[in-house]
C-alpha cells in the first residue's frame, strides 16, 4: 500500500472519546490525515496526548505498517473542520437526537460525494438517514474498541445505502488494512445484538448475587471461549454508551431482557464508566487509555 | 558516566514484582507464560522512561524488546550509552 493512497483520503472524525480517539489514531498510524472534531473544550485539549498513547501502543502490538509515515492529526472545537473531508466518521455519543442533528449540519458542509459514516452500535442506519436530505451517503461502521488491534469491521448497509458509498468506505478500510463484513440494517445490526444483552445478562447475573464479575468472567472464558469475559468487555465499551446501545436497543425490538439492569444504570450514575474513568466492574486504579 | 547492567535489571525486576505479586527469573518471557498481558508492556515502557530518562521510540518500541528482565536491561543501557 503506498503512502499516496493513504493521502488520497482526508478523514474528518466527530467526537474524541472513546472511539473517535481510537478511530483516529489508526487512521493517523496507516497514513491518513485526520481532522477530528470534538465539542467539549477539555476533551478536545486532551485529544493529541490520547491519540499519541494509543498510536504509540499500537506500535508496541506490531499492529502498524512499519513502512508508512504517519498522516497528519488536526484538532477542532468546530465541525466546519469537517468541510475538506473525503469521508466523514460520526463517533458522538450514542444518542439519535444528537447523531442526527451532527449528520445533518455535516451533509450540508460536505460536498455530495462524501460519504457520511456513523459509528453507531445500535441505532439502525436507515433511520438516522432519514433524517439527511440524501440518504444514499449514509453507510455504518462498526469499529471496535481498540480500532487498532481488531482487524475486522462490521459494515451496516442501510436500505438506501448508495453503491458509491459503499465502495468509498471499502476503499478506506483497505487503507486501514481492516476486513469488511459487510451486513444489512437493524437494530444492533449483528454484534450488539448478539453482544450486549448477553452483557446485561452477565450484570444482572451479578445484581442477583448468583456469582461474582470474576467468576463470571473466568467461566465464559475457560469453559466458552470468550476472548476476555462478558463483564471485561463492559468495561472496555464504556458503561455509560453500553447502557445507551442497550435502550435504543429494547426501544427498537420491545425485548425487555435488552433494557439496561440495575447494576449496570447504578454504576452510570455513581459515574463508575469503566476502563476510561478507572472503574467499572473491575478496579484499574486509575482512568485506562 | 556508563551504567552497568545489575542496578537496572534489579529495578526492572522490582518494579515487576510490585506490579504482578511475582518475582521474575531475568530470561523468563514474561508475556509468554501468561503471567503478563501485553496492555502492561506499554506501562513497562512508561516506567523505564519515567526511570532511567530514556525515550523509546520507532523501531525500539516492539514488544520483543520488553519480553524479558534481560531484554529490557540491554534496551535502556544501549539508548543510555546513545545519549551520552
Ligand atoms: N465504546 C465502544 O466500545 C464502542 C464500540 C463500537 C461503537 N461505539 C459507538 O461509537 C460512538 C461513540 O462511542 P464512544 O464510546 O466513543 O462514546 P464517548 O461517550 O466515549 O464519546 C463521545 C464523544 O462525542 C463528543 N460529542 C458529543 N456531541 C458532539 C458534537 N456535537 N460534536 C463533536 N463531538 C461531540 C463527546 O464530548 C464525547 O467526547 C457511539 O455511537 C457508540 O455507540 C462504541
Amino acid at each position: 500500500m503506498l503512502r499516496e493512497e493513504a493521502e488520497d483520503f482526508s478523514l474528518a472524525v466527530l467526537g474524541a472519546g472513546t472511539m473517535g480517539l481510537g478511530i483516529s489514531a489508526l487512521a493517523v498510524g496507516h497514513g491518513v490525515p485526520v481532522t477530528l472534531v470534538e465539542a467539549d473544550a477539555a476533551r478536545a485539549r486532551q485529544a493529541p496526548a490520547a491519540v499519541t498513547a494509543q498510536l504509540r501502543m499500537a506500535q508496541l502490538m506490531n499492529a502498524l505498517p512499519a513502512d508508512r509515515e504517519y498522516g497528519e492529526l488536526t484538532v477542532t472545537g468546530s465541525l466546519a473542520g469537517a468541510a475538506g473531508a473525503t469521508v466523514v466518521i460520526e463517533a458522538v455519543t450514542e444518542d439519535l437526537t444528537l447523531k442526527t442533528k451532527v449528520l445533518a449540519q455535516t451533509a450540508a458542509l460536505t460536498g455530495a460525494g462524501v460519504a457520511l459514516v456513523s459509528n453507531t452500535s445500535s441505532i439502525p442506519i436507515d433511520e438516522l438517514a432519514g433524517y439527511l436530505p440524501d440518504a444514499a451517503r449514509l453507510i455504518g461502521t462498526h469499529f471496535m474498541n481498540p480500532p487498532y488491534l481488531i482487524s475486522t469491521v462490521e459494515v451496516v448497509r442501510g436500505a438506501s445505502t448508495g453503491e458509491a458509498t459503499l465502495s468509498a468506505v471499502t476503499r478506506l478500510l483497505g487503507v486501514l488494512a481492516r476486513r469488511p463484513v459487510v451486513v444489512g440494517d437493524g437494530p444492533g445490526f449483528v454484534t450488539s445484538r448478539i453482544l450486549h444483552p448477553m452483557i446485561n445478562d452477565a450484570a444482572r447475573v451479578v445484581q442477583e448475587g448468583t456469582a461474582t464479575a470474576e467468576a463470571v468472567d473466568t467461566l465464559m472464558r475457560e469453559c466458552l471461549g470468550h476472548r476476555t469475559g462478558p463483564l471485561r468487555t463492559a468495561d472496555l465499551i464504556g458503561l455509560d454508551n453500553l447502557a445507551d446501545s442497550l435502550r435504543v436497543l429494547a426501544e427498537r425490538t420491545g425485548d425487555h431482557r435488552a433494557a439496561p439492569c440495575e447494576l449496570l444504570l447504578d454504576k452510570v450514575r455513581d459515574g463508575h464508566l469503566g476502563r476510561k474513568t478507572g472503574r467499572g466492574f473491575y478496579d484499574y486504579g486509575k482512568a485506562q487509555p | 558516566m556508563t551504567t552497568t547492567s545489575e542496578p537496572v535489571a534489579e529495578q526492572v525486576q522490582a518494579f515487576l514484582t510490585e506490579r504482578t505479586r511475582q518475582t521474575w527469573a531475568r530470561d523468563t518471557d514474561l508475556f509468554a507464560v501468561g503471567g503478563v498481558s501485553s496492555m502492561f508492556a506499554m506501562e513497562l515502557v512508561v516506567h523505564l522512561e519515567s526511570t532511567f530518562d530514556i525515550v523509546i521510540a520507532g523501531p525500539d518500541l516492539a514488544l520483543d524488546n520488553f519480553r524479558t528482565v534481560d531484554g529490557m536491561t540491554a534496551l535502556v543501557l544501549r539508548l543510555r550509552e546513545a545519549e551520552q
